[in-house]
Formats: structure tokens, sequence, C-alpha cells
């Protein structure tokens, strides 16, 4: 009786589940590009990614406040507005991702240091970036007191309204632009680095990083454009996610980059395509698990989704390695 | 990784509690004799408190600390023959700091007297420490019922427990509001589960269906549970959590277009809640608490001139707990001034205090309990959060 009751509740949600899951599924999809492109080309796992995510948000609530934005953006003018938003965010992300790559990175990655003195180096990036934003970026930017600043800072801008009515199926403006932002950046990321000189030598070097070297791509260059994009695309995610929820805070990248993380791996890191299909996916079982077998168990379910399909595919869904992603 | 994260937690408890009887073992060869020059220094001696004062639910912890600092600088200016030193420790809510910080409390700071922790989880780790230590403690704010049930000697709060409020609650929730179907819905801590089962029995007691599920306060994202709420059409909906995720879940159901009053607990029981909310999402909802804020003095002389003392000191309204931080600075300040400056010897005073406070009388059962258990509703209006009066009185418009 108990079973048939779930399937009942998930029959009922499944079309409000199936649009959250998508939503939630796009934003981890452009995150985790991030994970999977600097994979793909250090075979690192950047795990400061979640922070320069973090940054994105500051700088979208940043710019709202010193805007001084205080009315509530709805229809055309919030597609406007989300797209300066994301402009910005994308710059303050893929900076500071490229500031991070020199600081962090590029010294160990000199001296021939090995990948785990570069994966500690990136959990301590993690940590100092969180820590330092805490302490005193945002008490000093939102012009807080300084115990306030490990507390969510919070700016409205968007006026919901239902743009799609179908029966049970009902999409908020906030909700598509969400998901057709993430697919159109994923879209235009794929032809960059199936079309562009840049993205031959991100994939040249993917592929084999001596011969690239061998064959006049600059390893450098090709590392910070790296880093860059999947920055850029963080920030990109950070302009969505705050379209949505309307609140950061120092460790607001915490839980959602090790979901990213995870959509990376199930979609086959180093995959780009593998990122959006491993994001879409894990968003979606984690609505349809909360919606079957209670919200409780939406994380349980999420990894366990995982766990069986490395079983049977341990390269991911798609299979690993950025320069099997060509056209 | 909340599952890597309790068995960090454990090891941690582990590992304290050896540290910790080492360290008594050590001292109690070390100082057999000069233990009574412990407290009767003559210049006086530290109370502790412990809580979460810069983290994201500090917004709870720093009105109860300000209380206790309100009555110990009262004290303090009647130039009396034992000073008290409030030392504060900043756990940020979080259990893995709390211990360490009660073991520095006890064994560096010897505080003979612990105000706090706040949070109920942290309580759950940190008063094993402080029982072993022999240090009394008297938390303002944790209300998970199961602390009061585990033979603690030292134990003791100032706020009656979450069964009493759950109770009280869900009553309230059946009877005054008549509300037929109600959602619960808990952030799967220490103190929001038992709470929403405490809420549930008594709900349904009074003749209402109820539908559950549960969030994650960490994430951003509610919809699964949101989505629920929303098929049950429910006429009240009871947030068994914190304000931080409060805040958040009610700006989601309203934008689903959930109807149904809103009601939370204790740990929503701040501005937060409606800012988080956003607009005037938040506006309407019942927040109930078994502490007692009472600016204009609704409900008596004593917390008026509280309220004016408070007022005049930090420049606020009293918050949340301010009261019964202020209540529990006083039972260890009754206790020093008949003449107990050891640890023990308070311990032994709190079993008898009986003394009028602000929230409520301060006594104490033999578990650590107060004696008193009302529970109040306040109303969200704006960013005020009005008193409407006891849960078993309150009319609500």
């Amino acid at each position: 009786m108990k079973a048939t009751h779930n399937v009942h509740n998930f029959l009922e949600q499944f079309w409000p589940s199936t649009v959250d899951g998508l939503a939630l599924g796009s934003i981890y999809a452009l995150i985790a590009l991030g994970y999977t492109m600097v994979y793909g080309v250090l075979r690192l796992i950047n795990f400061a990614h979640s922070e320069i995510f973090m940054i994105g948000t500051m700088a979208v609530i940043g710019a709202l406040h010193a805007l001084g934005v205080s009315s509530l953006y709805g229809g055309l003018g919030l597609v406007g507005f989300v797209i300066v938003l994301a402009f910005l965010a994308g710059l303050a992300s893929g900076a500071s991702a490229v500031v991070l790559e020199l600081v962090a990175y590029r010294p160990l990655r000199k001296k021939g240091a090995s990948r785990l003195a570069a994966l500690i180096s990136a959990i301590g990036a993690s940590l100092f970036l969180q820590q330092l934003f805490a302490r005193i970026v945002i008490p000093e930017a939102f012009d807080l007191p300084k115990e306030k600043g490990a507390l969510p800072v919070q700016g409205h801008f968007v006026e919901r309204d239902n743009v799609i009515e179908i029966g049970d199926l009902v999409i908020s403006n906030d909700k598509l632009i969400i998901f057709v932002g993430a697919i159109l950046m994923m879209v235009a990321l794929d032809q960059f680095v199936n079309r562009t000189r840049l993205g031959r030598g991100i994939r040249a070097t993917a592929q084999d990083p001596e011969t690239a070297v061998l064959m006049g791509v600059n390893i450098d260059r090709i590392v910070t454009a790296t880093f860059a994009i999947g920055g850029a695309m963080a920030g990109v995610a950070a302009a969505l996610f705050m379209l949505r929820f309307e609140e950061a805070k120092f460790d607001v990248g915490f839980l959602l980059g090790i979901k990213a993380f995870t959509a990376a791996v199930l979609g086959g890191i180093g995959n780009l395509r593998g990122a959006l299909a491993g994001g879409l996916v894990l968003g979606l079982v984690e609505m349809y698990g909360a919606a079957l077998f209670g919200t409780q168990w939406q994380h349980v379910i999420a990894f366990s989704v995982l766990v069986l399909v490395l079983m049977f595919r341990p390269t991911g869904i798609l299979g690993e390695s950025l320069q099997q992603a060509r056209a | 990784m909340e599952r890597l994260g309790t068995l960090r937690r454990n090891k941690m408890r582990v590992t304290g509690a050896v540290a910790v009887s080492a360290v008594l073992a050590l001292s109690a060869v070390g100082c057999g004799g000069g233990d009574d020059d412990k407290g009767s220094g003559g210049d006086g001696v530290t109370i502790g408190f412990l809580g979460d004062l810069t983290g994201e639910n500090s917004g709870i912890v720093i009105p109860p600390k300000q209380g206790a600092q309100l009555a110990i600088d009262a004290y303090n200016a009647t130039n009396p023959k034992v000073k008290i030193t409030l030392k504060t420790y900043d756990s940020q809510g979080k259990g893995e700091q709390a211990v360490p910080l009660a073991k520095q409390a006890i064994t560096k700071d010897k505080v003979v007297g612990m105000i706090g922790p706040a949070f109920s989880g942290e309580s759950a780790q940190a008063d094993p420490v402080l029982e072993e230590g022999k240090i009394p403690n008297i938390s303002a704010s944790a209300t998970n019922a199961a602390l009061s049930s585990n033979g603690w000697k030292f134990f003791h709060r100032m706020v009656a427990n979450d069964n009493v409020q759950g109770a009280g609650v869900g009553t309230f929730i059946a009877t005054t509001l008549k509300a037929k179907n109600v959602f619960i819905i808990n952030d799967q801590s220490e103190y929001g589960k038992p709470l929403s089962q405490t809420v549930k029995a008594a709900a349904e007691k009074g003749g209402a269906k109820v539908t559950e599920d549960a969030i994650d306060p960490t994430a951003s994202d509610y919809s699964a549970a949101v989505n629920k709420a929303k098929a049950a059409k429910p006429d009240a909906i009871f947030f068994a959590g914190y304000y931080a995720a409060g805040g958040k879940l009610i700006k989601q159901l309203r934008e689903a277009g959930v109807k149904g009053r809103f009601l939370s607990g204790d740990g929503s029981l701040d501005k937060g809640l409606s800012a988080g909310a956003g607009g005037t999402n938040a506006d309407g909802s019942l927040i109930a608490c078994p502490c007692l804020i009472d600016p204009t003095g609704k409900a008596g002389e004593a917390s008026k001139k509280f309220a004016e003392q408070y007022k005049a000191k930090f420049n606020a309204e009293p918050a949340i707990y301010s009261a019964e931080g202020y209540d529990a600075a006083t039972a260890f300040i009754e206790a020093i001034k008949a003449g107990n400056t050891t640890a023990e010897k308070i311990n032994e005073y709190l079993k008898t205090i009986d003394v009028a406070g602000v929230s409520k009388q301060i006594k104490f059962g033999a578990n650590g309990d107060p004696a008193a258990e009302d529970v109040y509703i306040y109303e969200v209006k704006g960013g005020t959060l009005p008193l409407l009066g006891k849960a078993s009185e309150a009319k609500v418009s």
C-alpha cells in the first residue's frame, strides 16, 4: 500500500519534478564544465572551482547592491538584466579562475610537483577563498559588521510568473531562462572547442600534451584559457542560480560544487557533452527520487545512481576525455 | 557527506572523551591539595558562554549572550565580594568546535559554570564533556527533549523542551487554527526532527491529517519538498528547523503558489526569516517558542523593566532568548551570592533555586528542565515579531 502511495505521489509530482530537476541540473551542468575542462587538460580536480562559483554569486549580488536595484524585473526586461549580470559574473569568475591557476597551480606545475600536491593546493585554495570572503570581503563589500560575514546576502530582483502552463506542466520565467540559458552556453562552448584555433589547442593538449608542444601549442596559454572558460561558465551558472534563489553566502558553492563534480563524473569526466548529460540526469534523478521516496533520501539516491552507473560504465555515461567530444 | 560528518564527529567525541578523562585524571593527581584556592581567590570567578556567535544562525545566540552580559554587569556594578567574568566561546553552532572549546573552558579558563551550549546538536556533544568536568551548565536555548533524559547531573536549561513546545504548537494548529490538513517539514537536525514528530502527534490527536517531508538546510533548492506540499494542498504548514532555511523555504513555497498558513518553532523566531523570504512572503506566519520576548511588557512588569535596561545598554529591543540568557546568568549570580564559588557547590545550589526570573520562575526539575512550561505564539509582521500570547490563549486574526 505504501509503495502504491509512493508511485501515486510520483505521478502526481512528475511534471513539477521534471521542471525543477532540469532547472537544477542545468546549474549543475554549467558548474561541471569547469571541473571537466580542467581535468581534461591537466588531469587535476580543481576543488576550488566551487569558490569560483561563489565569487560569481558575489559579483551578482554586489552589482545588484551597487546599482541599487529595488524594483522587480519580469518578462523581457528580466532577460536583458540577466544577460548583463551573467556577463559581469562570468568576467569576475573567469578572472578569479585565471588568478587561482597562476597562484595555486602554475608554480607547482613548473616545478614538476606530483598531482597530489596540486590536489592539496586546490583544497587549500578552496578553504582560503571561503574564509577570505566570510571574514574580510563580504563584511567590507556590503558594509556589514565583521561577525556578519558568514550570513547570507540577499537581493530581490525577480518578478516571477508562469510563462508556460499546459495542464500539470507549469514553467515559471526564471526556470525557463535557466534551462534555455544553460543549453545556449553549452552549444556555444561546444562549437568553440570544436571549431576555433584555441579550441583545437585545448583538445590537442588534452589528447597528448607533449606532442601538442612539439606542434607549437603554447601550453601555458591553453591552461590559462581553460581556466578562464571554465570559470566564466561557473560565473554564468552563478547568475542563473541567483535568478532563482536570490541569495549568496561564502559557502554557497560547497554542496553545489560536490554535486557538479558528481555530475561531471556521472557524464564522463573530461567530456563536455558528458557534463551536460550528467548535470541534467543528476538533477532529474534527485527530484524524481525525492518524489518517490521522500526528500530525506535525495542525496542518497543521487549518489546511489552514481555508483550504479560507474559499476556498469566506469568512465561515465558518455565516456572520458575531452578529445572524444569532436563533432 | 552527512555520513562522513557524523563519523568524524563520533571519532572526535571518542578522542575528546579520552582526552578529557586523561586531563582530569592528571589534574586530580596533581592538585589534590590545591583544590581549596580554586574558587576562593577572592578576586572573582569565571562563567562561560558557549554558542554560535558568528555563524549563520548567530541571530538567536547573540541576544542571550547580551542578556547574560546585562545581568553580570549589573551584579559586578554592586561591587560584590566575588566578581564574575563572562567569557565567550564561539562554537559557530558546530559540535566539533564546541567540544574542544568546552575542554578549554574547563582546563585552561577554569570556569565554575557555563551558559550554553546554545543549540541542541552541539549540546549533545559538548554536554558530556561538561558533565565529566563537573561544570554546571544552563542552556538558554537548547530545546531537544532527549537532552534531559541522559541522567546528567550538571545539565540545566532555561526553556521548556521540544516535547512541551511541539505539543503546544500542535494543539494550537489543530484547535485554535482549526487546520484539517497539515504539512510538516523538518530539517533533519537533532532539533528539527524530534520537534516535527511531537507536533505531528499533537496535531493528529487534535483531528488533523498530517503529511510529512524533509529538506537539507545546507542546500539552496527545496523544490522537492515544495512540490510535495503543493500536491498536499495544506491549510497549515509547520517547519521544524532554523530561520536561515525557513526564510528560503517560505519564499519557494509562496513562489510555487502553495497557500496555507506557515508556522514554525523557536529556531525560526528571528527577523532573518522574513528577510530570507523576501517582500511580504512571510507576513502572517506564526512562530511558536517556549521563550518570552516581550519588549512592550505585555506579559508583566518584570519583562518591561528588563526591556528598558536591555535597550539602554545595547540600543536594541530584547530578542529571542535574551530574557532566558539573563535568567541563566541570574541563576549563577544567585548561587554565587549565596556563597557558592566552586562548580560543585553551585550545582548543588541550582537544585534548590526558586526565584522569580524575567522569562519565568527560575526553578529546575531533577532532570534539569525548567518547572514552568509555557509556550508563546508570535506573528511575523514585516521585520517585527509581536507577541500574540500563550499558545493556549492566543487569538489569531
